[in-house]
């Protein structure tokens, strides 16, 4: 059982390494979604967050998501599809609004919260870096950081990257 | 008759695949853990997760809208 357990983290498991670049409500999804399973399934998962991605190891998740642009978006709604208008959230609240509908449709359909998922990436050894350069570029401090991370470049993302059977942009 | 049972009903992908992974770990080695999910997509998952982590799927069967697997732990 231990030695099992051992081999995870072994050389020879596989590895997978995502580069995350993107922190609104929806775009934070694919990359934790993946992670977490991946390290479910034995996998050694190195997670870096830089530019837009990097709130995301923030203590506090304000998560929000925009119609801006994003035409491909259709809500559920009374059995049917509704597109967003996406030039509305020029309009003050729309952006609230949405978000809003997003997260009440998000509990509704068992689907778990970032929150919920980032724990598990830390419960179960996902290794995340935070991108340096984007924290001087957006004036983050270790601090404003969850527990647990590590602080790093390109470098240390690329050489996770090179030894990585999979390796993916988000 | 499953000693270990995790309900994962209403939860979503990848929810019961990690509850699942969590579980296992105080399963003791050789004992079966039942998983209950309504996740119409763990049906594939379950089957993927134990094919990749090595425990064994001896069973998936249905109960209304529920997925029954029995996972023997590797």
């Amino acid at each position: 059982m231990l030695d099992n357990e051992k081999s995870g983290n072994m050389n020879n498991a596989k590895s997978m390494s995502i580069i995350v670049t993107k922190g609104s409500l929806d775009w934070a999804y694919p990359p934790f979604i993946l992670a977490t399973t991946a390290a479910a399934m034995d996998v050694n998962v190195t997670m870096f967050f830089t530019f837009y991605g990097l709130p995301l190891l923030n203590k506090n998740l304000d998560l929000k998501i925009s119609t801006l642009g994003n035409p491909a978006m259709k809500m559920p709604m009374m059995g049917m599809h509704m597109a967003m208008p996406n030039l509305a959230p020029m309009i003050p609240g729309v952006d609230r609004l949405t978000t809003t509908m997003m997260k009440n449709l998000i509990k509704k359909k068992g689907v778990a919260s970032i929150e919920e998922l980032r724990e598990a990436a830390v419960e179960s050894d996902v290794r995340m870096i935070a991108c340096q350069m984007t924290m001087d570029l957006f004036e983050f401090s270790p601090d404003d950081m969850i527990e647990g991370i590590e602080i790093g470049g390109a470098a240390t993302y690329m050489e996770g990257a090179l030894k990585s059977d999979i390796n993916l942009y988000i | 008759m499953a000693e270990h049972v995790l309900n994962a009903e209403g939860l979503n992908c990848p929810l019961p695949i990690l509850k699942a992974k969590k579980a296992l770990k105080s399963v003791p080695q050789g004992e079966i853990l039942e998983v209950r999910s309504t996740d119409p997509g763990s049906v594939a998952d379950f089957a993927a997760f134990c094919n990749q982590t090595g425990n064994e799927l001896l069973s998936t069967s249905t109960e209304g809208n529920i997925y029954k697997f029995q996972i023997k732990r590797c």
